[in-house]
């Protein structure tokens, strides 16, 4: 059933672009990585960045009828999702392929009780009974570690605390034991204790379901404890790709670097300056050519205009190689 | 030890409850319960905690935003904690806030030179050309072009706009700012540049900073000193580095732990604390912490008296046996400091 080299999922030249009024905007410009089955791939950059846009095209999630995807594949387990049919990608949607959104209150539908979104995940999914349904669903919420099941069945998710209603939104996501789950910050709301609990489980979960995980984020440290290969992404490119402990290791592009080194560890002395990365995220409306992060540091150089190639140059460690931005060590 | 600047003894801010046909009292929400206090000029005093405990009211009440229930707060030696708004407002410029959302606390519909020199014609500072020239000053001063006076916060991006509240807080000079998660709305890289401008401000006008954030990385970098909140009460208070090499309180420890650390190979495993922070409406009688964790002792805990109490030099920790190892309970016990 898997798709080549034991990879689940295999994103190649992906394009997703906007219709604004300031013309087409291309918020992911020709991404390609691939998820190996059971790992979890970590999508790290800033806002803006094209993260989620990049996951919401996988399963073609697009605010419509802005968003379309204008080139490359998506192939999920050996079948391109970009030319599927509508109703093909509905079925794989929240039933091969479960998605994890940031905000639970927004994911949630606030005048339903928790128990009827639960069970509407199954009855959409599966040929199955209402009874069987609620069984399930109850089912469900016990997996995702949710004190007394059967009465929150009957809550609505206002009356659920943060931590609690990711564990439904998690729980929706997983109903239908899907092979790959996206999760767009799936954390990033909560606090670092309740965010211990929730990766804690997206683990534990992920071993016994046999899951990989699309994982969202911009912050380095959830990256560095949950993720087996990650992709750096800036202005809508990948501009770096390797395994976790190489990145963090032997980080190579400028703006990985600029990332890790910005933000404050618990060894970095108190009050010393910190590293940053001057500016902010290109506009994606101002030129396309050339190296965009060079364009952020306000490197203009004769001869650069040409997008820098994206090369292998290590064994699985991949990097946009700007002269200016590639810096090996 | 000089007079600290601010001293806060035993506040409380507690928020009426009411319900049914006659909104009757029927409880209080106890936001900050029993709370003491000092920050010296010149020095940062981190507040960290979980959401829901109390971190921002404290903030709040510490610059009379909020009116405390009962304690008090001595700035500079005088009790601000009843003063009337009237009494207040000339005390009001030495001691300032900076929100945790810029594009919430700055009014779209005023230019940002506006904003800025709101201050000083409440305070009735200075002509209209010493205002444009302050204004132009304190924009240089936070990293942003004389232009940008002329145009509207919304055109600026989340980092610019912290900036813009810097300067309006700035603006009077004060000596305290009282920063409510200032960068927790940012990205990492932008992140990096407000703390830089905090600190280097710090050393360049000599202010004390109440620093409240959830991330604890963050407060250690800034503060001098760390209290860390659970459920209105500090449970822990020492200087910062003591508090990151050798915390006391079990909740600190777990707190420290839960911060994913940007280095594969450090995975470590991490104390989880089971359930969330529970309500303030009607807290526990005991440890609020031991009843949380559901720790043996718990009964123990109720009625005895909780407070910080000296257990090394300048390392207060919450007298508490829920929170506690065996061995600093019983030198608590004995006054022997181990």
């Amino acid at each position: 059933m898997n798709g080549t080299n034991g990879n689940i999922l295999e994103v190649n030249k992906l394009i997703t672009s906007f219709e604004t009024d300031r013309g087409l905007l291309r918020a992911v410009d020709q991404v390609s990585f691939s998820v190996p089955a059971g790992k979890t791939v970590g999508i790290v950059g800033e806002s803006g960045c094209g993260k989620s846009v990049t996951a919401m095209s996988i399963v073609r999630l697009l605010p419509q009828p802005a968003g379309k995807i204008l080139g490359g594949h998506v192939l999920f387990k050996g079948r391109d999702l970009v030319q599927a049919s509508d109703d093909e990608i509905r079925r794989v949607r929240g039933g091969e392929i479960g998605v994890i959104f940031q905000e639970p209150m927004s994911a949630l539908n606030p005048v339903h009780r928790i128990g009827r979104q639960v069970v509407e995940v199954f009855r959409l999914h599966q040929k199955i009974s209402k009874r069987d349904a609620w069984d399930a669903a109850v089912e469900m919420l016990d997996l995702v570690r949710i004190p007394a099941p059967e009465k929150r069945m009957m809550d609505y998710p206002h009356q659920l605390s943060g931590g609690m209603r990711q564990r439904i939104v998690i729980a929706l996501a997983l109903a239908c034991r899907p092979s790959l789950v996206i999760a767009d910050e799936p954390t990033t709301a909560l606090d670092v204790t309740v965010q211990a609990q929730i990766l804690d489980l997206m683990a534990r979960l992920q071993n016994e379901m046999k899951m990989s995980i699309i994982l969202i984020t911009h912050d380095l440290g959830v990256i560095a404890e949950t993720c087996d290969e990650v992709v750096v992404m800036y202005a809508g490119r990948v501009v770096e790709k390797a395994s976790a402990t190489e990145l963090f290791a032997n980080p190579l592009h400028a703006y990985t670097k600029g990332l890790l080194n910005s933000i404050p560890t618990l060894e970095t002395p108190s009050k010393s300056v910190l590293n940053t990365i001057p500016g902010m995220v290109a506009s994606l409306a101002e030129h396309t050519h050339g190296c965009r992060f060079c364009q952020r540091m306000g490197r203009s150089l004769p001869g650069t205009r040409e997008r820098p190639a994206f090369s292998e140059v290590s064994p699985g460690h991949w990097v946009e190689t700007c002269p200016e931005c590639y810096q090996p060590a | 030890m000089t007079h600290p600047l601010l001293s806060v003894q035993d506040l409380r801010v507690h928020f009426p409850v009411r319900s049914g046909v006659m909104l009757r009292q029927n409880g209080a929400v106890r936001a900050v319960d029993g709370v003491s206090l000092d920050i010296a000029p010149g020095e940062t005093l981190g507040l960290v905690g979980e959401s829901g405990c109390g971190k921002s009211t404290l903030g709040k009440a510490v610059v009379r935003l909020l009116k405390p229930t009962s304690g008090s707060v001595r700035f500079e030696e005088k009790d601000i904690s009843h003063l009337s708004q009237r009494a207040l407002r000339p005390l009001r410029r030495d001691f300032q806030m900076i929100f945790q959302d810029p594009a919430e606390s700055l009014d779209p519909r005023m230019s940002v030179r506006s904003i800025i020199e709101e201050p000083f014609i409440i305070h009735r500072i200075g002509n209209r050309a010493e205002r444009t020239k302050r204004v132009n000053e304190l924009l240089d001063r936070v990293g942003l072009p004389t232009s940008a006076a002329e145009r509207y916060s919304f055109e600026f991006s989340g980092g610019q706009r912290q900036r813009i509240g810097i300067a309006r807080a700035l603006a009077l000079k004060p000596k305290l700012i009282v920063c409510d998660e200032p960068v927790s709305a940012l990205d990492v890289s932008i992140q990096s540049q407000i703390l830089n401008l905090l600190v280097e401000l710090q050393q360049d006008f000599g202010l004390s900073y109440l620093f409240i954030a959830h991330d604890l990385s963050v407060v250690k970098h800034v503060s001098d000193r760390v209290a860390v909140m659970y459920l209105g009460k500090i449970v822990e208070l020492a200087p910062a580095e003591t508090i990151y090499r050798d915390p006391r309180h079990a909740y600190t420890k777990a707190l420290l732990s839960a911060i994913p650390s940007p280095d594969p190979r450090a995975r470590r495993e991490k104390i989880l604390l089971e359930g969330d922070v529970p309500s303030p409406i009607d807290p526990p009688a005991g440890s609020a912490f031991g009843h949380r964790i559901k720790h043996p002792r718990y009964e123990e805990s109720v009625g005895m008296d909780l407070s910080l109490t000296e257990i090394a030099p300048g390392h207060m920790v919450a007298a508490d046996p829920c929170g506690l190892t065996e061995q600093d309970w019983q030198a608590l016990q004995t006054g022997r400091i181990p």
